[in-house]
C-alpha cells in the first residue's frame, strides 16, 4: 500500500505538470510555462545544444509566443515529438502548440481537427544523394533504396512521385531524422528524402557536407507552420499574430536591436500599433500592449530568426527564396496590424 | 450435523451483508461490479468528452481508403493505391513470417545449445553457459539494434561491389551479403519442372515409408536396417535423375548488380534478418535453459538403465531421454514461441514492416486514428496468444492422459 | 630380509612395491584435459573449434581495447590518432557518460541526487532480499520511496513527507479498528490517508520552499537513470497489485475472479510495445479533459499494469504450490479470509514466489528499453538518437552498444544470480 501512495504522489506531480482546456491562453498564463512540441532534434529547426538548451528556427516561434504571453522567452517547456506522437500530443493537450515543421494539408486541418495558424517556412520535398553516385535528377533513381521518415507527408508524396513517373524504388521507413543519418551515410540507402530544408539541415551536420548533393527536383509543396487545436480561437489568434508580428516586424524594419528605441513611438502608425504605443491590439488578444515588442526583442524579427538559425551564414546555408518578404519577391505576407 | 443453526428466515438484517459469510461474497461482488462499471463509464465518458472536444470520432472507415504509402516487403499483392486494410494484412503476414522463421531457428539453436550445455566437454559447456547468460541478460531490443548496426556499419554496401577492383565481391557469384540484406539465387521453374517436383515429393513420401518399414522390421523381427544413408539416397537420387531426364527444367536466377541495387534472386532485407537473428538467438538462450532443465528432470537412473541394456549414447538420447524430456520441455517452449511472437513487434525499431509497422505505424501516423489502430493491433496479438495458449492446453491435456 | 617362503617357491615378493605415479594420461592436467576436452573424436573437433573461436574473438577485440582512445572529443580525432590501426574510440563514453547515465536534460550539478538515491536503493532493498539482515532495516525500506522521490524529482520535502504521514496515519487508523473487521478498517485507513494527503497538498504548495531541492520535471529524466526509475517504480508498484490480482484469480467469487482473469490474460496476450503505444497516443483520451499526465507517468501506469499481470501469475503459482492443508488449517483456526491470507497463506506463498518475481523483475527491467521506441531518451534512446546522430560521434557503434550491453548485463546478471542463490536456499529449507 505504501508503494501505491507513491503512485499517488507521482500522479499529483504529473497533474500539476499541465492542464489543457478550451482556454489554453489562461492555462498557459496560470502555468507560467508554454508547452511547445518540437522535433526530437533537427539542427537549425529545433535541437538541444550541448547544455540541453533548445535552439532553432521553430524554437524561435515558441520563444516568441512565450515572450508575448508570459514575458519570458525562456518560459518554454520543449516537448520532443516524433512524426507519430506529434498530433496526439497536441490533440490530448500535452502541448499547447506544435512547431515541428509540420506540413499544412487539407486532411490535417479538416479531418484531424487542427488549426494551422500560418506558414513560417515554405518548403518542398527534395532528395539528397551522395555525389559519388553520379545522379543528377530524381528521375534517374529507378531501383534506388530510399530512406523516408514515416508519418510524414513526404512518404505519400514519394509514393505518388514514383508512381506517376513509373519508376520503382525500395522504401526504408525510419522514425526520426537521427536514425536516418547513419543509414544514409553508411550507404544502407542511396537516397534520403524529406523537406528540402530538412535535407540542408541534415547535410550540414555531416562530417563532409560537400560529398552530398540535393537534387534539383522539388516534388511537392510543403508549407510548414505552427498549429494549435481546433476550437480555441483565442489561443489560435495569439499564436497566429505572434508569428505575424515577427514577419511584419521584418517588413517594417523593426529588429531586436532597435525595437526598444522604436517602442518609444515613431511616426509610422503601423509600427506604433504593432509595438503597442498606439491602439489596443494587445488588449484585444488578451495580452498587454507591448506583447509584440517583447517577442521581437526576445528572438528578433523573422529575418533575424532565419539568418541566425538556418540562413546563408550558418552551416545549413538556406537562401531566403520563397521565404523572402513579399516586397522582395517572396511569399511572406503578414496581414496588416490594424 | 451442523453445529450451528441458520438464523430463521425473515430475520434478515442489513448488517448481514457485511458480516454474514453467506451474503458477504455477493456484497463484495456487487461492489466490485459497480466499481468496474463505474470506472468504465468514467473512462468512456472522458473518452467521449475528449473526442468531442477535439471534434473526432471513432470510425473504421479509414480501413477502406487507399493507404498511399509503399511497403518494401510484401507477401501479397500490394501497391500504394491499396487500402489500409490490405496494408494491415501485409503487416500480419510479415509478422507471421518473422515469427515462424524465428521460432524455427530459435528451436534449433536452443536445442543444440541446451544439449551442449550438458556435454562432457568442459570448454563447450562453459562457452554455451556464457552464450546463455549474455543473451538472456541483455534486452532483446539492444540485440536487434546491434545486428542492424552490423548490417549498416560492417557489411559492404552495394556500392562496394561496383567497379573493376571492387572492395567486396559475391560469394561464388551466387550470394551477395550486403548491408541492405542478403541476396540468394532463386530457382526458376521451366516446363517439366512439375515432374521433378512430383518425383521429389514422392521420394520424401518414400523416405517416410521406408523409415516406417525399418521400424516395423526392428520391432517385429529385431532386424536393424540402415536408415540414414538410404534416406539420403532417396532424398537426392530420384529428384536428380528426374531433373536430368527432363532436360534440366529448373534454372537458377542469380542476383546481379544493376543500377543502385542487386536485382534478381531472393532478397532478404536487413530489417528482416536482424529481427529474425536477434529474436532467434535471444529466445534460443531461454529455450536452451528449458531444454537443459527438461533433460536434467529425467532421473539419471533412466540413462543408466538404458546404458545397461546396451544402447549407445545417441540412442539413449533419442529413444529414452528425449521422449520423456519433451513432456517437460514443450510447455515452456510454446510460451517462448509466444514471447518471440510478441517480441517481433519490436520490428518497428528497425523498420521491418510487420503489423506494428504498417497498422500501428504508418497507417496510424497518416490517418491519425490512434485508438482504432492500437485496438486492432492489440486484438491481433491477443488472438495469436489465445490461439497458442489453446494449443498449449490441448497439448498439456494430451500428455496428461499418458501419465500413470 | 624375511625368508618365510625362501624354501617353497623360487621368488615371492614380500614387500610392497613403491606406489607408482599414474600414467601421464590419467593424472593431473592431462587427465582433466582428456576427460573434459578430448573425450572423443567429435568432442575433440568441437574443442578445437571452440578454441579457434575464442582465439578469433580475443585476437579481434584485444587490440581494439588495447589501442582504445579515451580522451578525444570526436570520432574524427580518434581516427586521426589511430592512423588506421584497430582501436576503440572510447572517448565517446568519457565525453558523453553523463548523457548516457542521466539523459541530456538532468541538471549536471544535481547528478549526486539520483546517485545517492540509487545507492540508498541498495540499502533499502537489502533487508527484503537477504533474510538474515536485521529486520529494523525494513523501516528504512518503508521510508525509502519518499526519500527517493524527493531526491530525484526535487521540490520541497514537505510533499513526500505529507504523503508519508498520510500513510502512517492511515496505518494507525487501520490498526485501531482492525478488530472490528478488515474491510471497515481498510476503508477507515484509506479515508484517513486521503484526508491527510489532501490537507498536506495545501501545506506543501503553501510552503514550497521548505528544504527544497531544485525541482526536475519528469520529462528531463533520461539515460540509464530512466531505465532504473521505470524498473524500480513499476516493479514495486506492481507487487501489491499483482498479489491482489492473484488472490482475485483464486477467489471463489465468480465476478471478481473473471475480472482478474480477463485483465491478466489480456495484458499477457499483447506485447508491451502496444501498451506503450496506448500510453503514448491513446491513454490521454481516457483522462478528464482538464488533466494531463506526463508521458513518463502514463508509461509508468502501463508498465505497472503489464508487470502486475505477470507477477500475478507468479504469485498464483506460489499460492497453488501451497498444500491444501495450510488453507484448511487456517480455516480450522477460525481465521477469516483476510487474516488467513495475511498471517498464513501469503507469507509462505510469497516466499516460494520470490525467485519467480525476481525473474519477472529482470524481464521488466530489460523491457524498459522499449520506451526508446516511443521517443523517450533512456539509455538506448540516447544512443540511437542524440549521440549517434551528432556530428562528432556519427558511426561509433561498438563502443556505445558495448557499453549498453555491459550495463544491462551487470545489473541483470547480478539479479538473476541472486535469484538462483535464493532458489537454492529455499530448496534447502524444504528438504
Amino acid at each position: 500500500m505504501k508503494k501505491s501512495v507513491f503512485l499517488g504522489a507521482l500522479t499529483v506531480a504529473g497533474l500539476t505538470a499541465g492542464a489543457a482546456a478550451a482556454a489554453t491562453l489562461d492555462d498557459v498564463k496560470a502555468r507560467g510555462k508554454l508547452n511547445c512540441g518540437v522535433t526530437t532534434g533537427l539542427v537549425g529547426f529545433a535541437a538541444p545544444d550541448a547544455n540541453g538548451n533548445w535552439e532553432g528556427f521553430d524554437v524561435g516561434v515558441c520563444r516568441a509566443v512565450a515572450a508575448a504571453v508570459l514575458g519570458d522567452p525562456m518560459a518554454v517547456e520543449f516537448v520532443p515529438t516524433t512524426g507519430k506522437t506529434r498530433f496526439t500530443a497536441l490533440a490530448s493537450g500535452e502541448i499547447d502548440m506544435l512547431a515541428r515543421n509540420t506540413t499544412w494539408t487539407f486532411s490535417r486541418d479538416v479531418d484531424l481537427k487542427f488549426e494551422f495558424v500560418g506558414i513560417n517556412y515554405y518548403d518542398g520535398q527534395g532528395f539528397m544523394v551522395p555525389k559519388a553516385l553520379g545522379v543528377s535528377s530524381a528521375k534517374e533513381l529507378d531501383g534506388a533504396t530510399v530512406c523516408i521518415q514515416t508519418g510524414t507527408t513526404t512518404e505519400l508524396n514519394l509514393a505518388d512521385f514514383f508512381r506517376t513517373n513509373n519508376i520503382s524504388y525500395e522504401p526504408v521507413p525510419i522514425e526520426t531524422n537521427a536514425e536516418a543519418q547513419p543509414l544514409y551515410l553508411e550507404g544502407a540507402c542511396d537516397v534520403y528524402t524529406t523537406d528540402a530544408s530538412g535535407l540542408a539541415a541534415t547535410r550540414a551536420a555531416f562530417e563532409n557536407p560537400g560529398d552530398h548533393i540535393i537534387l534539383p527536383e522539388i516534388i511537392s509543396k510543403e508549407p510548414l507552420g505552427p498549429l494549435v487545436r481546433h476550437g480555441d480561437n483565442e489561443w489560435g489568434d495569439v499564436v497566429r499574430w505572434s508569428l505575424n508580428a515577427l514577419i511584419a516586424a521584418e517588413e517594417l524594419g523593426v529588429t531586436s536591436a532597435n525595437v526598444d528605441e522604436l517602442a518609444q513611438g515613431t511616426n509610422n502608425p503601423e509600427i506604433n500599433r504593432l509595438l503597442g504605443t498606439e491602439g489596443t491590439l494587445g488588449e484585444m488578444l488578451g495580452l498587454d500592449a507591448d506583447w509584440a515588442a517583447r517577442a521581437i526583442k526576445a528572438v528578433g524579427n523573422y529575418g533575424e530568426v532565419f539568418e541566425k538559425n538556418i540562413g546563408e551564414n550558418t552551416p545549413i546555408g538556406l537562401a531566403r527564396g520563397l521565404n523572402a518578404q513579399w516586397t522582395d519577391g517572396g511569399l511572406l505576407y503578414s496581414p496588416p496590424f490594424r | 450435523m451442523a453445529t450451528y443453526s441458520d438464523p430463521p428466515a425473515g430475520s434478515f438484517q442489513l448488517s448481514q451483508l457485511i458480516n454474514d459469510t453467506r451474503y458477504r461474497s455477493y456484497t463484495f461482488q456487487i461492489i466490485a461490479l459497480i466499481a468496474l462499471f463505474g470506472a468504465m463509464a468514467y473512462l468512456v465518458s472522458n473518452l467521449l468528452a475528449n473526442l468531442q472536444a477535439a471534434g473526432l470520432n471513432i470510425s473504421y472507415e479509414f480501413l477502406g481508403e487507399p493507404a498511399g504509402y509503399d511497403i518494401n516487403q510484401t507477401l501479397v499483392d500490394y501497391n500504394s493505391q491499396s487500402t489500409h486494410l490490405r496494408a494491415a494484412i501485409v503487416g500480419v503476414l510479415n509478422t507471421l513470417l518473422v515469427a515462424f522463421l524465428g521460432c524455427l531457428m530459435a528451436t534449433v539453436i536452443g536445442v543444440v545449445v541446451g544439449v551442449l550445455r550438458l556435454s562432457p566437454n568442459w570448454l563447450i559447456r562453459k562457452l554455451m553457459a556464457v552464450y546463455v547468460e549474455i543473451f538472456r541478460n541483455v534486452p532483446v531490443l539492444i540485440w536487434i539494434l546491434i545486428i542492424m548496426a552490423i548490417f549498416v556499419a560492417v557489411l559492404p554496401q552495394p556500392r562496394d561491389f561496383r567497379g573493376d577492383n571492387a572492395e567486396a565481391s559475391m560469394l561464388w557469384g551466387m550470394f551477395a551479403f550486403t548491408g541492405r540484406g542478403f541476396y540468394f539465387p532463386m530457382p526458376v521453374f521451366g516446363a517439366g519442372s512439375g515432374v521433378v517436383g512430383a518425383v521429389f515429393v514422392a521420394s520424401i513420401v518414400g523416405i517416410f515409408g521406408y523409415r516406417r518399414y525399418a521400424k516395423k522390421k526392428l520391432f517385429d523381427e529385431g532386424k536393424l536396417l540402415p536408415v540414414f544413408w538410404p534416406s539420403v539416397a532417396l532424398f537426392f537420387v530420384p529428384a536428380i535423375l528426374a531433373y536430368l531426364v527432363m532436360g534440366r527444367p529448373i534454372g537458377m536466377e542469380y542476383p546481379a548488380l544493376k543500377g543502385f541495387n542487386f536485382q534478381g534472386g531472393i532478397f532478404a532485407r536487413n530489417s528482416l534478418i536482424s529481427l529474425w537473428f536477434a529474436l532467434s538467438i535471444y529466445t534460443a538462450a531461454f529455450i536452451a535453459e528449458n531444454v537443459r532443465a527438461g533433460i536434467l528432470a529425467i532421473s539419471k537412473g533412466q540413462t543408466e538403465a538404458a546404458a545397461s541394456l546396451g544402447l549407445r549414447p545417441n540412442r539413449i538420447m533419442n529413444l529414452v531421454i528425449l521422449p520423456q524430456a519433451l513432456r517437460v520441455i514443450i510447455p515452456p517452449l510454446i510460451s517462448q514461441y509466444l514471447n518471440l511472437t510478441k517480441n517481433s513487434s519490436l520490428a518497428i525499431a528497425v523498420g521491418y514492416m510487420d503489423l506494428t509497422g504498417t497498422l500501428g505505424g504508418i497507417t496510424l501516423n497518416q490517418t491519425g486514428r490512434a485508438i482504432e489502430c492500437v485496438l486492432l493491433l492489440m486484438l491481433f496479438y491477443l488472438t495469436i496468444s489465445l490461439a497458442i495458449s489453446a494449443i498449449m492446453n490441448a497439448y498439456n491435456n494430451a500428455v496428461k492422459l499418458k501419465e500413470r | 630380509m624375511s625368508d618365510t617362503h625362501a624354501q617353497s617357491v623360487a621368488f615371492v615378493r614380500d614387500t610392497m612395491l613403491p606406489e607408482q605415479a599414474p600414467p601421464a594420461s590419467e593424472a593431473g592436467v592431462v587427465k582433466w584435459m582428456r576427460e573434459n576436452l578430448f573425450p572423443g573424436p567429435v568432442n575433440t573437433i568441437l574443442t578445437l573449434l571452440a578454441i579457434y573461436f575464442i582465439y578469433k574473438i580475443v585476437a579481434g577485440s584485444l587490440p581494439w581495447f588495447w589501442n582504445g582512445i579515451w580522451t578525444t572529443s570526436s570520432l574524427a580525432e580518434c581516427r586521426e590518432i589511430l592512423q588506421g590501426a584497430t582501436g576503440g574510440c572510447f572517448s565517446v563514453l568519457t565525453e558523453r557518460w553523463n548523457q548516457l547515465l542521466f539523459g541530456f536534460k538532468y541538471p549536471s550539478d544535481q547528478y549526486w541526487r539520483p546517485l545517492v538515491a540509487f545507492i540508498l536503493l541498495a540499502v533499502a532493498v537489502a533487508p527484503v532480499l537477504f533474510a538474515h539482515l536485521p529486520r529494523k532495516m525494513l523501516l528504512f525500506t518503508g521510508i525509502y520511496p519518499f526519500l527517493a522521490f524527493w531526491l530525484i524529482w526535487g521540490g520541497t520535502i514537505l510533499s513526500p513527507l505529507m504523503v508519508l504521514i498520510g500513510v502512517l496515519a492511515g496505518l494507525a487508523a487501520f490498526r485501531r479498528i482492525e478488530a472490528s473487521g478488515f474491510a471497515m478498517a481498510a476503508l477507515a485507513g484509506l479515508v484517513t490517508a486521503v484526508v491527510i494527503w489532501w490537507l498536506g497538498g495545501f501545506l506543501a504548495s503553501a510552503a514550497s520552499g521548505v528544504l527544497a531541492l531544485e525541482a526536475v520535471p519528469s520529462r528531463d529524466m533520461g539515460g540509464f537513470m530512466l531505465n532504473m526509475i521505470l524498473g524500480t517504480v513499476c516493479v514495486s508498484l506492481s507487487l501489491p497489485i499483482g498479489i491482489l490480482l492473484a488472490l482475485g484469480r483464486q477467489s471463489h467469487m465468480p465476478i471478481i475472479k473473471w475480472i482478474c482473469v480477463v485483465f491478466i490474460e489480456f495484458i499477457r496476450g499483447v506485447p508491451l510495445i502496444t501498451l506503450l503505444f496506448v500510453a503514448n497516443v491513446v491513454l490521454s483520451y481516457f483522462f478528464p479533459p482538464e488533466t494531463n499526465l506526463d508521458l513518463i507517468i502514463r508509461v509508468i501506469i502501463m508498465i505497472t499494469a503489464f508487470a502486475s499481470a505477470y507477477i500475478a501469475e507468479v504469485v498464483r503459482g506460489g499460492l497453488a504450490a501451497l498444500p491444501r492443508g495450510q488453507y484448511e488449517a487456517a480455516d480450522s483456526l477460525g481465521l477469516d479470509y483476510a487474516q488467513s491470507m495475511r498471517l498464513i497463506i501469503l507469507p509462505q506463498a510469497l516466499k516460494i514466489s520470490i525467485p519467480g518475481i525476481v525473474n519477472v523483475a529482470v524481464g521488466l527491467f530489460k523491457d524498459t528499453t522499449l520506451v526508446s521506441v516511443i521517443s523517450m531518451f533512456d539509455l538506448v534512446g540516447m544512443i540511437r538518437g542524440p549521440i549517434l546522430a551528432s556530428t562528432e560521434w556519427n558511426g561509433v557503434y561498438w563502443e556505445l552498444w558495448g557499453f549498453a550491453v555491459l550495463t544491462f548485463f551487470v545489473v541483470c546478471y547480478g539479479i538473476s544470480q541472486y535469484s538462483q542463490w535464493l532458489e537454492r536456499q529455499l530448496q534447502r529449507d524444504h528438504r
